[in-house]
C-alpha cells in the first residue's frame, strides 16, 4: 500500500464538491476559483458554531470535539471534522489521557435538510476511514446534523460505502495529478452551484470560435 | 453572469476610509460623513489620498472587493489585492505564449480583430443614425477600409505586421472621430489622439474613460486567475497591465469612445468644466468628475447581449466575460479566444 506525502493530500471536503460535480470540485481545489453566494454563506455560519476548536465537552458516558483536525496517509485525504462524539464502549480504544476505551463517532454538521443524493455520503465514509487509521479502530457509522431541521441523522458505513470511497478518491487524485478540469456536464444541478458563473457550462457546447469570427467578419 | 453591484467612488479629496462591523465608513476629521455595508459593493475607488485602513483593505481583500487608489486627476496609483486566485497552471501556460510570438500573434490578432469590427460597426451605425450629420462617402471609405483590415489580421500570425495593421486601422478611424461629435463642437473636437497630457476636452475624457476601464479589466483578469501585467500584443513593462491593455483593445470604442461620445452629445457635461493649464494640459474639475463617474457607473448596468455567449448581461461585466474567456481558450477549453464582437 502506497503512503501519499503529506503535502500531496487531498482535501475532504472536496470529495462532497467532486460527487456533486467534477468539474465544480475542480474549480475549487485545481484552478482555486470560489465565489460565494446564499448557500455558501449559510454554510459558513453554521460551520462557526462547529468549527470552536477549544471546545472540549464531557457528557455522560461522552467526549464531544470539535474541529478535529484528522487525515488517512492510506487515502492521502485531510481535512477537519465538525464535531466527533467519542462514546464510552467496552469495544472501543484508550484515549490519551482518559480513562477507559472510547468509540468515535465523526458528526457532520450540514444546511439544508436530507439530501436524496449522496453526494454528503462519501464525506462522511472519508471520515470514518481517517479516524478509524488514525486511532486504529473499527467505526460502524456516522452522523448528518441538517441545521434546518435540527436534527441529526445517522448513517451506517458498510464495506461497499468504504470502496466506492476509495474510487472516487483514486479519480479525484488522478485529475488533479493532470491538474485537469473535466468539462460539465451541464444539468438541473447547475442551478444551484456557486460556480456557475465561473464555469459557464453552456460555452463547451457552444460552437467553434473560429466560425463565430468568420461569420462576424463576413457580414 | 453573475450580478454586477456598485463601484464606491470616494471623490472627497481629504476622506479617511475604515471598517465598522460589515460596513465602509467614510470620515472626514473624524466627522462621519456615510457608511455603506460591504455586501453591496464589488469596487472601492477612491480620488486624492488620505487612507484606507489596513481592517477595510483586509476586509475588501477577503470578500474580493475591488481596491484602488487613483490620484485626484484620475490616474492609476495603486491597488489592493489579496491572495492571488486561480491556478498556477494557468498562469504558467499564460506566459509560455507571451514568451512564444506566434502563439501570442494568434491571441492577439482576434483582440485586434475586436478593435476594428467594432470601431467599423460605431461609425457605420452613426452614419446610419445621423445620415444628414456625416460625410457619408468618407465615412463609406474608412469603414471599407477597416473591413479590408479585418480581413488581413485574420490571417497574420506576426506580432510586428499585427502592430502594423493596427496603428493603420487606428489612423483611420481617429480621421473620423471628429465626425461623430455632434453637439457642443465649439467646446469639443477631435483632432488626433494625445495623452500626455490630453491637450483638449475630448483626449482628457477618453483618457479618463480608458483609465477607468482598465482598472475594471485588471480586476476581472486577476478574479479568473490571469496575470493582468503579462500580456500577448503588448509587451512587458513593469508597471504596466499589459494583458489588461490587449483585452481592453477590442473595447475602447466600443466602451470607452460610445461612453464618451454619449456624455458630449446628450449634453450631460460642459465645456466650463475643464480647464487648461499652462502649459496646454486640460484637466477635469471635480464636479464634471463626478457627473462622468456616475454616468460611467450607470453605463455599467446597461444590458446587452454578449455576443458569443449569448447570454443577457450587463455592460459592466462584460470585462469579466472576456477574462474568463481568455482564461478558458488558454486553458484549451476553446479554439480560439472569442472577441468581443458588437454590433
Amino acid at each position: 500500500m502506497q503512503d501519499y506525502n503529506e503535502e500531496d493530500y487531498l482535501l475532504l471536503s472536496g470529495i462532497q464538491h467532486f460527487n456533486f460535480c467534477r468539474r465544480q470540485w475542480a474549480l475549487i481545489h485545481i484552478e482555486q476559483q470560489w465565489e460565494e453566494n446564499v448557500k455558501t454563506i449559510e454554510g459558513d455560519h453554521l460551520h462557526r458554531k462547529a468549527d470552536q476548536p477549544m471546545i472540549r465537552e464531557k457528557r455522560g458516558d461522552k467526549l464531544i470535539v470539535r474541529a478535529l483536525p484528522i487525515h488517512s496517509r492510506e487515502l492521502g485525504v485531510t481535512g477537519i471534522c465538525d464535531v466527533v462524539e467519542f462514546v464510552r464502549d467496552p469495544h472501543g480504544v484508550p484515549l490519551a489521557g482518559e480513562e477507559g476505551t472510547y468509540l468515535p463517532f465523526p458528526v457532520e454538521y450540514k444546511r439544508g435538510k436530507p439530501k436524496r443524493n449522496d453526494s454528503d455520503h462519501s464525506q462522511l465514509v472519508a471520515q470514518v476511514m481517517c479516524l478509524e487509521e488514525m486511532l486504529v479502530c473499527d467505526i460502524s457509522k456516522g452522523y448528518f446534523y441538517y441545521d434546518e431541521i435540527k436534527h441529526r441523522v445517522e448513517v451506517m458505513i458498510t464495506a461497499a460505502d468504504r470502496e466506492r470511497g476509495r474510487t472516487s478518491l483514486q479519480e479525484m487524485r488522478h485529475y488533479f495529478e493532470r491538474n485537469h478540469t473535466p468539462k460539465a456536464k451541464a444539468g438541473p444541478h447547475c442551478q444551484s452551484c456557486s460556480l456557475q458563473h465561473i464555469c459557464v457550462p453552456e460555452i463547451l457546447n457552444k460552437r467553434s470560435v473560429s466560425s463565430f469570427i468568420e461569420s462576424r467578419i463576413a457580414e | 453572469m453573475k450580478k454586477i453591484l456598485n463601484t464606491l467612488f470616494v471623490t472627497l479629496p481629504d476622506t479617511y476610509l475604515s471598517l465598522d462591523g460589515d460596513n465602509i465608513v467614510v470620515k472626514q476629521e473624524e466627522a462621519i460623513l456615510a457608511r455603506y455595508p460591504l455586501h453591496n459593493l464589488e469596487a472601492v475607488c477612491t480620488f486624492g489620498y488620505a487612507g484606507v485602513s489596513p481592517g477595510l483593505m483586509g476586509a475588501c481583500a477577503s470578500r474580493n472587493i475591488d481596491l484602488t487608489f487613483m490620484t485626484r486627476t484620475g490616474r492609476f496609483l495603486a491597488r489592493v489585492i489579496g491572495e492571488s486566485r486561480g491556478n498556477v497552471v494557468l498562469r504558467k501556460e499564460q506566459y509560455r505564449i507571451s514568451d512564444d510570438d506566434k502563439r501570442s500573434a494568434l491571441v492577439a490578432r482576434n483582440m485586434i480583430i475586436g478593435k476594428i469590427y467594432n470601431n467599423k460597426w460605431i461609425l457605420e451605425r452613426a452614419t446610419r443614425d445621423y445620415p444628414l450629420r456625416m460625410d457619408t462617402d468618407r465615412m463609406k471609405k474608412v469603414t471599407a477600409s477597416l473591413a479590408g483590415a479585418m480581413q488581413q489580421v485574420r490571417e497574420v500570425e506576426d506580432l510586428d505586421i499585427l502592430r502594423g495593421l493596427e496603428g493603420a486601422a487606428a489612423v483611420q478611424y481617429n480621421s473620423v472621430f471628429d465626425e461623430l461629435i455632434l453637439q457642443q463642437k465649439k467646446d469639443f473636437y477631435f483632432h488626433g489622439r494625445n495623452k500626455r497630457p490630453p491637450l483638449d476636452n475630448v483626449n482628457a475624457l477618453l483618457s479618463f474613460a480608458y483609465t477607468l476601464l482598465s482598472n475594471d479589466m485588471k480586476s476581472a483578469l486577476e478574479a479568473v486567475g490571469l496575470d493582468a501585467y503579462v500580456g500577448f500584443l503588448h509587451r512587458d513593462r513593469p508597471g504596466r497591465a499589459s494583458l489588461a491593455l490587449d483585452v481592453m483593445e477590442e473595447l475602447r470604442g466600443v466602451y470607452a469612445d460610445r461612453f464618451v461620445l454619449t456624455l458630449i452629445n446628450k449634453k450631460l457635461i460642459h465645456g466650463k468644466g475643464f480647464y487648461r493649464k499652462e502649459n496646454g494640459a486640460v484637466i477635469m474639475d471635480d464636479d464634471t468628475r463626478k457627473i462622468v463617474l456616475k454616468a460611467w457607473q450607470e453605463r455599467k448596468q446597461e444590458k446587452i447581449i454578449h455576443p458569443y455567449l449569448n447570454e443577457k448581461m450587463s455592460w459592466g461585466l462584460v470585462p469579466y466575460s472576456q477574462a474568463l474567456l481568455l482564461a478558458r481558450h488558454i486553458r484549451g477549453d476553446l479554439d480560439e479566444y472569442p472577441p468581443f464582437l458588437w454590433k
